[in-house]
């Protein structure tokens, strides 16, 4: 992971800029809330049980994720099939989704009444309910498996076609010789990526999680902030958070990360083996089972919705208003912060693509609202701070993919440009900027749908004026309106996608695969 | 040109002029109050037309963020009223020193007697576990515990329905509470944080039954002519939330806050409140209550801790409930 400053010859101060911010952000808000804290106590049992079970959920899921993803990413490798492209892109769908819009999907498909428990009751078999530990680590496998499984076809595709020529025609073995070193080398990343993700889950932990058993850290945070008003208590955890996500930062800096999940996922490799009957039926099998455990609880999101979308209230046109704008703005400011800091190249990127994804949002907003509110009404930076925020959290995920392009276009063009005299702005826009476009708009589609879905700091910030989509979702859901809520996820499902193809298409256009 | 340009100004400044002189009254309450189908638009309006001010509301979270917010802004905050915390929030609320007594009085319709100079009461109900009304109901929490039937409940540490359920077990068991819950255990499909989740599963069919109020099937009746649910009445009792509204001590308004706090009382808002908030008004209206709460479940018995032993039993009841969850 060794990084040098690269040769572009920016000025050193905006990726320094964006790195003060970060660290404001993140380390900022955690001394903004221990030293707005009256008293201090330790951290007592359940907290304790909570760090335990976040550890041990996140190590299973991340595992079960890598686990199913290897046979689904080889079988997409491999196999050449009508759809192709758009099951890969749907793979994409779940991970950008909101929270509470999947549990529901899932709900739809896995829960007392869902889909499989009326296949099985068909069958004469007994319900199977999935609260409690097995519904956090379902709903994260739901989130992750994408994920995983286009970290891993990366790394497939990754692998000349030549070699796979050579070792058909020696007659060696695939597996051993060229998968094996593949896997070790992508699988750690991978598994460590997830890990970190379902360490900071607080949706899914607190609705599927069947009760205090399922206690996250995250949740314990939100318990000890709104209820409570235990800031210390909320500060000493979103510590320990912060602590278990550097340990595992540190193990990541001996094992070598995927590089980005993005470009070249349409192409297939052309292989000798894994031609024989039973292979092909394997591998469709193991598309098709993915395929209906992520598209099904999509499809019910949607059926469910259309019904909600006859009568839509009022207020849900500012929303939707709201949100593109909160969504587009995140995501410029994302892509500018990523691309800084890509340029910059260093110990910065390491810092900045863990620290948002070890921070407790709850625990930054907060810090937030006690750094903003001796200077301003919080309610009139509501807005502001969630699209700050949403560049935050998208911006580990941008930077993944943004980093290893503008590393491939300096590593071939940075002698030419030298030579050209092109320094600077000047060789960020003639030369780097244009090969990057792909990853770049893969990295904004990412951002935009992320801030799309996302509740955050708004519901701690916002007054009536200021709701986005999800919160009047969570309004409509609170006030008796399930119908209009479900035809509100629906709009909102709709309008993730939809960014996140904009982004990811305009990112393509005339550009080579 | 010149000309227009005066005249622009001059109404510029008449306009700042006229927007200076009404006062703005901020009250802070929670999401649902405030939402274009809560009681919170008609009755700005109604207050409005009464009061020549301004009338904002600033939403957030349910009753126990609403709390937590105002402390974290402490003297400092805008709010000039408060309104949405219950009974159960009320000690820690009286505890901040943030709150300002008032002269509000009214002839109070509750089931319990009120006495404080502090909060006033504007709305209230009786927690029930509402469920269809196909499924037998049991006549306890003991033969709920030995019951299949399903339920699901919200999470007292994040949830006002879910304090109040913490809070009606021990007043109706007291010591012996962690066994109930211990019996429960078994019946309880999930813990949602806030009681739209819950509701929400309930209504996609994943419980028999959930923790809500008896006047949740007025909803279904009123707004959707669906009398398929109802609630149960527990032989212990079911246990009250009253909803409270207050006046912050740092208000640069007080007469203003004063004049809302009365308002709140009146007939005028106490009539939005039914099918609004779908609770019970504190001050039944003239014209009684709207058809659909005539019908609804009548508990044996109204149960309420005061403020005081509310907030005593707080933190040891969530340390049992946890425990005994947890198993």
């Amino acid at each position: 992971m060794a990084r040098r400053t690269r040769s572009v010859n920016l000025p050193r101060w905006p990726g320094a800029a964006v790195v003060a911010v970060l660290l404001l952000l993140t380390l900022g808000t955690l001394a903004a809330v221990l030293w707005r804290a009256d008293s201090f106590s330790g951290l007592g049992r359940a907290d304790w049980a909570a760090v335990r079970f976040t550890v041990i959920q996140a190590f299973v899921s991340a595992l079960l994720s890598v686990g199913f993803a290897i046979p689904v990413a080889r079988a997409l490798s491999r196999r050449r099939f009508i759809g192709r492209g758009l099951l890969i892109t749907l793979l994409g769908a779940p991970f950008i989704l909101p929270v509470i819009v999947a549990v529901f999907g899932l709900l739809a498909v896995f829960g007392r009444n869902g889909l499989l428990n009326e296949a099985l009751q068909w069958l004469g078999v007994s319900k199977v309910s999935i609260y409690g530990f097995s519904g956090v680590v379902l709903a994260h496998v739901f989130f992750n498996l994408p994920l995983a499984v286009r970290m891993i076809l990366q790394g497939w595709l990754a692998i000349p076609a030549e070699r796979f020529r050579l070792a058909a025609s020696l007659g060696a073995p695939v597996g051993v010789l060229l998968e094996r070193p593949m896997l070790r080398a992508v699988l750690p990343g991978a598994f460590l990526s997830i890990f970190l993700i379902c360490l900071t889950s607080f949706a899914v932990a607190l609705t599927l999680g069947g009760g205090p058993k399922a206690t996250t850290v995250e949740l314990a945070i939100y318990q000890a902030v709104r209820l409570d008003f235990a800031l210390d208590r909320a500060a000493l955890l979103a510590a320990v958070q912060f602590g278990l996500t550097i340990v595992a930062a540190t193990v990541s800096l001996w094992i070598a990360l995927p590089e980005g999940f993005g470009s070249g996922l349409d192409r297939e490799i052309t292989r000798w083996d894994g031609q024989k009957t039973w292979q092909k039926v394997v591998d469709f099998g193991f598309i098709t089972l993915a395929a209906l455990f992520l598209i099904l609880p999509l499809m019910m999101v949607i059926l469910r919705g259309v019904a909600g979308l006859s009568d839509p209230p009022s207020s849900i046109w500012p929303a939707i208003g709201r949100s593109l704008a909160v969504a587009l703005t995140s995501t410029a400011l994302c892509l500018f912060a990523s691309l800084v800091l890509a340029l910059r190249g260093g110990r910065a990127i390491n810092v900045a693509s863990a620290l948002p994804l070890a921070a407790s949002s709850l625990v930054v907003g907060t810090g937030l609202f006690v750094l903003v509110q001796p200077w301003m009404n919080p309610a009139k930076a509501a807005l502001p701070v969630t699209v700050v925020m949403n560049a935050l959290m998208a911006l580990p995920f941008a930077l993944r993919v943004i980093e290893p392009a503008v590393n491939k276009a300096e590593a071939d063009y940075a002698r030419l440009s030298d030579m050209l005299g092109l320094k600077g702005w000047a060789r960020v826009r003639i030369v780097i900027l244009p090969r990057i476009r792909r990853p770049l708009g893969f990295g904004a589609g990412l951002a935009a749908a992320l801030s799309m879905g996302d509740l955050g700091v708004i519901a701690l910030f916002a007054t009536e004026k200021q709701q986005t989509l999800p919160l009047l979702m969570y309004q409509l859901l609170g006030s008796y309106r399930n119908d209009a809520a479900a035809g509100a996820a629906l709009v909102l499902l709709g309008l993730s996608l939809a960014l996140f193809w904009l982004f990811d298409r305009g990112g393509r256009v005339d550009v080579d695969a | 040109m010149k000309n227009y340009l005066y005249h622009v100004a001059g109404l510029c400044l008449v306009a700042t002029g006229a927007m200076a002189d009404t006062p703005v009254l901020n009250v802070y309450t929670y999401d649902g109050f405030d939402s274009d189908w809560g009681p919170g638009p008609q009755i700005e309006a109604a207050f409005e037309e009464t009061c020549a001010c301004d009338l904002q509301w600033v939403a957030a979270g349910d009753g126990a963020a609403v709390l937590s917010r105002l402390r974290l802004e402490g003297d400092n905050t805008d709010a000039d009223v408060v309104l949405g915390l219950d009974t159960n929030l009320v000690a820690a609320a009286r505890e901040t020193g943030l709150f300002a007594a008032t002269n509000v009085s009214a002839e109070y319709d509750l089931p319990v007697a009120w006495e404080d100079d502090t909060f006033v009461p504007f709305d209230w109900g009786y927690f029930a576990f509402v469920a269809n009304k196909d499924v037998e109901a049991p006549a306890d929490f003991k033969a709920l515990a030995d019951s299949d039937l399903k339920i699901i409940i919200e999470d007292p540490r994040s949830s006002t329905p879910g304090l109040g359920l913490l809070m009606w077990v021990k007043a109706a068991y007291g010591d012996e509470a962690a066994d109930v819950w211990a019996d429960l255990a078994d019946n309880i499909v999930t813990v949602t944080p806030g009681w739209s989740e819950a509701y929400g599963l309930f209504l996609d069919g994943e419980s028999d039954a959930v923790l809500s109020y008896t006047t949740s099937p007025a909803y279904h009746v009123i707004a959707e002519e669906d009398d398929s649910k109802t609630s149960w009445s527990f032989a212990e009792g079911n246990y009250m939330q009253v909803e409270v509204a207050a006046k912050l001590a740092s208000t640069d308004t007080p007469e203003l806050a004063d004049q809302f706090l009365a308002f709140l009382v009146t007939d005028a808002a106490q009539s939005i409140i039914p099918t609004t908030n779908w609770m019970f008004p504190a001050v039944t209206p003239e014209a009684g209550l709207p058809e659909g709460f005539g019908d609804l479940t009548q508990p044996a018995d109204a149960l309420l801790l005061s403020p005081e032993d509310a907030a005593a039993a707080a933190a040891p009841g969530i340390e049992e409930w946890r425990d005994a969850l947890a198993q």
